[in-house]
């Protein structure tokens, strides 16, 4: 079973990517990927029939994201956490000398939010590329800001595709359809499994799983 | 062409504000703005458009008719027509607008609240007050092209 990047290497060398789950949409380098996400679809389901929601997308700015959201008729709010925990303001040093971030210069000037402010938080892949120290604090912080009965849409790697995994913006282009979009080169940091995703979302109620032919594993959790 | 210049910005009936200007206070006008230099505290153009070109930094929350950014806010924007952020745009505050159009590489971090559209009936009905306010000065705005053709997101 291919991986993501296996596909987008796949698309490159004008390979079929379609065992693995995504193709696609167009041809040429700087194409985007489509895949079938059930998370979105899910969460789709979940949230019609309503009209002005606020919904969380924690990753890069995406036109498409923001079309799509507000066409529902929801507020959306546009926060790039990984961006801006690269921020060298808030690089330190740890005790054994590695490369640190200051944690709380970082939630002082991010993921601010009113308590239940958002009835859903697009979080996409963001965990697996966010620093260690900063995992567990963004968690809270988003269970805080949830509403409840809020949804959290997240993605977790199924396994390490190493320091030159792809990272990928993820375009909403349907109920149920995503575009994946190569973002900046940032380093994939751990893969999590069953275990420490439900952990890391113990303070929420409900956790659903998804397990993508793209070695993704889409997580729908409710608070 | 550099991609990040907008085309327009030396309109002659376009106010413009160099790269060198910087202003601290409260910044209001009747006509079109084009602003690359820096401002810090308030903009208000009521009935007219702001552009803030690539070298425009403003930290003021901003308020006009039409606004577009290729350059840095921090502030809140509210377009009421139309905000609209280039792809060389960074902007850290809320928008509240009706039309929003944000190009591929645009930063943003923030909200955005799509504010619906009046009913024509109800511009009409509140067009003589609007207008006998304005002096009828604000006259041109009610026959302004129809911005409905372009992308609405």
């Amino acid at each position: 079973m291919a991986s993501v990047t296996q596909s987008l290497f796949k698309f490159f060398r004008n390979e079929s990517p379609a065992d693995a789950g995504t193709k696609s949409s167009t041809t040429g380098i700087g194409s985007h990927l489509s895949r079938r996400s059930s998370g979105l679809a899910e969460l789709t389901k979940a949230l019609s029939g309503q009209e002005s929601l606020s919904i969380l997308d924690l990753g890069p700015t995406s036109p498409k994201n923001i079309a799509h959201i507000t066409g529902l008729g929801h507020r959306v709010y546009n926060e790039d956490v990984l961006l801006a925990s690269m921020d060298p303001a808030y690089a330190i040093k740890s005790e054994d000398g590695s490369p640190s971030i200051n944690v709380e210069a970082f939630l002082a000037e991010n993921l601010k939010h009113p308590v239940g402010q958002f009835d859903a938080v697009l979080c996409w892949d963001v965990p697996d590329y966010l620093h260690e120290s900063l995992v567990k604090p963004a968690v809270e912080r988003i269970a805080s800001a949830l509403k409840p009965g809020g949804t959290v849409l997240a993605f977790f790697h199924t396994k390490d595709a190493g320091p030159d995994a792809p990272y990928f913006r993820y375009h909403i282009a349907g109920a149920d359809t995503l575009e994946l979009q190569r973002g900046p080169q940032f380093r994939l940091q751990r893969v999590f499994n069953n275990r420490h995703i439900e952990n890391l979302f113990r303070e929420f109620g409900n956790i659903k799983f998804f397990l993508g032919r793209d070695n993704i594993r889409e997580v729908l959790v409710v608070r | 062409m550099d991609a990040t210049k907008p085309a327009d910005n030396f309109r002659a009936d376009v106010a413009h504000i160099g790269k060198s200007v910087l202003i601290r206070g409260e910044l209001s006008g009747s006509e079109d703005l084009y602003l690359d230099g820096e401002v810090e505290g308030s903009i208000d153009l009521h009935e007219h458009s702001l552009t803030i070109g690539p070298h425009g930094r403003v930290r003021a929350n901003v308020q006009a008719r039409d606004v577009t950014v290729f350059g840095r806010v921090d502030g809140n924007i509210i377009g009421r027509d139309r905000v609209e952020l280039k792809r060389s745009a960074v902007l850290a505050g809320d928008i509240a607008t009706q039309r929003i159009v944000i190009e591929d590489g645009a930063f943003f971090k923030g909200s955005i609240d799509i504010k619906k559209e009046a009913p024509k009936q109800a511009v009409k009905a509140e067009a003589p007050k609007t207008m006998a306010a304005a002096a009828g000065a604000e006259m041109a705005t009610t026959t302004q092209p129809s911005l409905l053709n372009e992308t609405k997101y």
